[in-house]
């Protein structure tokens, strides 16, 4: 499938995958993420049951660190 | 440990200087110390309003000093140059969390300009409580001496070093057991001190004292960056003491407490509540990213070389909390502070220097030191990393400095411009546990080839140049520096946000004034220049205020509100920038917006700016960065991410990698990515109000209130 993922074009081989998948897929490890999917905000208890599809606009916003 | 009843028969006070305390108003006392340790001068000044409007307090009122106490000729060794200490008008408050730091700035032996460091620990508060909004320390004694501020007697006394040890994790525990009259007075007692480094190098640091009242010792924080410890030894000051007779709630007399103490016990109650399933920061302290700058590929590894590193899970978050940091204690180096991120690993054994065998207190390892004497070293042991860092604050080196100083060398040891017949032996490889911690206790002590490592990465890059042919160009593009600071520990080469924020800061690559690097390279958040330049507006200046303030610019990001997702600017964590709006309003009752804040940050900045520029410094030229923070210098480098890189080549570049050398590919890569580095220029210098050359325009200055006649008369010729 092929999505928006943070403003950009990214192709996976799979036909669909849960944010859960995508943030192992990206070794997204940071823990202060805010997840919207089609601009809706999915909350971090539901990452395994949300299925990311072809043409989906998925935003992963890591918020700031560094002190 | 010195015995101090013997060192006390010794005393001899060399002056003493008596004033009237009057209580803070409203975060301020509205008179600064004066020291002058070569004449024995002591006298308090008057802190004027236009002082406290265009200034502020901490870093503002610490520039301000000390532009009016040097030339633009005054090197960091004349009596001239002064060390000031100031915490700001929110410092020492105990009901909004992390209110205990102070700046020190100070002319640096490292960049020959403006160094400003922020630091935790009780010292500045107290100081505060003693009576003046700043120190400010001048001349240079011709013998060892001990600065005393006795906020219960009301008195300054210098008086001559009866023979205290150097070192400051017993140093300070001697003038702890010196000032307390019983133990129950060593919680009154903040300490300013540094160690053996700063007598034999460019590097040396200040240690800040906080009692740990559970532990029963002292503990450490660090003013690390630019050699004001180095300052610190020069002028023969061996430490500066403060006694109080306690913390009370209101000492700081603010205008309207609830104001305070309502964000204050909301902050409190989201740490409690989120921070186990956010960083740990009361677990793990700022080294909890450590990890996740590896998975990131951030973590700088050999010398900035790369992100990350097959045995990068040695040195996972997860082992320093499970092995090392002692949990279910109060870490907090300020009173109040519900972040307690200041780690420390008990019972410690070093193995080698001095203090082999003995068992210690470690302050740290925090991120930047884990990943500055730990991965950029090829070092993925915190056996050797947590000694390297001990020896670093017990003999006041900057944990930071030294890691990219090591680093370098050890790049340089690799590539065979230097071997071991220059280092008197030692076998710099990435990765060689006892080659670094040789070359640590030789800095302290001024011997071999530490007293070469002690001069810092920029005049060690000269030495090499002009004593062992190396090539200048190779030590450039390896050499992190900017300014004549060395970088702090992210590889900023997929940011080209960060690398602004990175060169583009007043005293040198330091990550305290922007960390763009999520926003920028992971969230796409600030894809064109304006974008950039707007980021590179907002978080300096935003991060620049709690330096004036008395603030740790932890507490603001490292834990998030719930509710944060739904805020229109999430990455700005607006809740609690509308909690510092209310602090300050509550201590000063002068109601604040983000614009004013904002505005407040840029007069500061703006003088900084032509600070540098009155030196000789602050322009163009001087933003440049070493290219290893941009890209990829060596084959090796670009080899081992060429998938990314060859990508880049054609979808940014439009260049075809296949039948190029690698070589080829790094020199058009090289050439696009200093062009928008050139663009990140020009367009931040815009937004900043500032010319092509990077110096404020007279209408910005006008703009923001800072057309003060000496800023016009510096940048005038250069409009």
């Amino acid at each position: 499938m092929q999505i928006t993922l943070n403003n950009k074009i990214e192709v996976f081989p799979n036909e669909t995958l849960t944010i859960k998948e995508i943030l192992e897929l990206k070794k997204f490890t940071y823990p202060k993420l805010i997840v919207k999917l089609n601009d809706v905000i999915i909350e971090k208890e539901d990452f395994d049951s949300t299925f990311v599809k072809e043409g989906d606009n998925l935003m992963i916003l890591h918020l700031l660190a560094g002190g | 440990m010195k015995n101090v009843h013997e060192l006390k028969a010794k005393e001899k006070k060399l002056t003493e200087w008596s004033y009237v305390w009057h209580p803070i108003e409203r975060g301020y006392n509205n008179r600064t110390l004066y020291v002058n340790v070569g004449t024995l001068e002591i006298k308090e000044k008057p802190v004027s309003q236009q002082m406290k409007e265009k200034f502020v307090g901490g870093k503002g009122f610490g520039l301000r000093l000390l532009w009016d106490a040097t030339t633009p000729t005054t090197k960091w060794n004349d009596p001239e140059n002064e060390i000031i200490i100031s915490p700001g008008p929110i410092g020492g408050i105990t009901q909004y969390s992390g209110a205990g730091k102070s700046l020190v700035v100070s002319l640096s032996p490292q960049t020959d300009s403006v160094m400003d460091s922020n630091v935790g620990g009780f010292f500045g508060p107290f100081m505060k409580f003693a009576g003046f909004d700043a120190l400010e320390i001048q001349g240079k004694s011709d013998k060892d001496i001990i600065i005393y501020i006795d906020a219960i007697n009301h008195k300054v006394e210098i008086f001559e070093d009866p023979g205290f040890s150097t070192d400051s994790h017993i140093l300070g525990e001697e003038l702890t057991e010196y000032f307390a009259n019983d133990p129950k007075e060593a919680k009154n007692i903040g300490i300013v001190s540094t160690g053996a480094a700063a007598d034999n190098s460019l590097i040396g640091m200040l240690n800040f004292t906080f009692w740990d009242v559970k532990r029963k010792k002292i503990r450490l924080k660090q003013a690390g960056r630019g050699g004001i410890g180095t300052v610190f030894r020069d002028k023969k000051i061996k430490a500066i003491v403060a006694k109080i007779d306690g913390v009370k709630p209101n000492l700081n007399n603010v205008a309207d407490m609830e104001k305070i103490t309502v964000p204050g016990r909301d902050y409190a109650k989201e740490m409690a509540e989120y921070d186990d399933i956010q960083n740990q920061m009361r677990k793990k302290g700022t080294a909890n990213i450590v990890n996740v700058m590896s998975d990131y590929d951030l973590l700088p590894t050999h010398n900035f070389k790369f992100g990350s590193h097959k045995d990068a899970y040695k040195i996972h978050s997860d082992i320093l909390r499970d092995k090392y940091f002692t949990q279910g204690i109060n870490d907090a180096c300020w009173i109040g502070c519900a972040m307690q991120c200041a780690k420390g690993v008990d019972d410690f054994i070093p193995k080698t220097g001095p203090y082999k065998g003995q068992k210690v207190i470690v302050d740290g390892p925090e991120y930047e030191t884990a990943a500055g004497l730990g991965a950029n070293l090829g070092i993925f042991d915190y056996d050797a990393i947590i000694e390297q860092n001990f020896y670093c604050d017990t003999y006041g080196i900057c944990t930071i400095t030294w890691g990219t100083i090591v680093a370098f060398l050890m790049e340089c040891y690799e590539n065979g411009i230097i071997n071991k017949e220059i280092t008197g032996g030692l076998e710099l490889n990435f990765g060689n546990i006892p080659a670094a911690l040789e070359l640590l206790h030789q800095c302290a002590s001024g011997e071999g080839f530490g007293k070469i490592a002690g001069m810092g990465v920029r005049k060690i890059k000269q030495y090499l140049i002009e004593n062992y042919n190396a090539d200048p160009n190779f030590l450039n593009d390896i050499a992190m520096e900017n300014k004549g600071l060395e970088y702090s520990q992210y590889v900023s080469k997929e940011s080209l946000a960060q690398q602004g924020g990175y060169a583009m800061t007043n005293k040198g690559p330091q990550h305290d004034e922007a960390w763009l690097i999520f926003m920028d390279m992971v969230n796409n958040q600030i894809p064109t220049f304006e974008n950039k330049a707007d980021a590179l507006h907002w978080f300096p200046m935003f991060r620049t205020w709690f330096g004036l303030q008395g603030l740790c610019k932890i507490v603001w990001n490292d834990i998030i509100p719930p509710d944060n997702k739904f805020e229109k600017e999430p990455h700005k964590i607006p809740k609690h920038v509308r909690n510092y709006l209310s602090v300050w309003e509550g201590v000063t009752g002068i109601p604040m917006t983000e614009e004013e804040l904002i505005r407040q940050s840029e007069r500061v900045y703006n003088f900084q700016r032509i600070f540098n520029i009155r030196r000789g410094y602050g322009l163009r030229k001087h933003d440049a960065q070493p290219y290893r923070a941009a890209g990829p210098v060596t084959v090796e480098e670009y080899e081992s991410r060429a998938e990314r890189y060859d990508g880049q080549l054609k979808e940014l570049i439009g260049v075809n990698p296949e039948g190029k050398t690698t070589e080829e590919k790094i020199k058009i890569l090289r050439k696009y990515r200093e062009e928008q580095y050139e663009k990140l220029l020009d367009a931040v210098y815009e937004r900043r109000g500032w010319n092509k050359n990077g110096v404020p325009t007279i209408e910005h200055l006008k703009k923001i209130g800072m057309d003060l006649p000496e800023l016009i008369e510096v940048v005038a010729p250069l409009q």
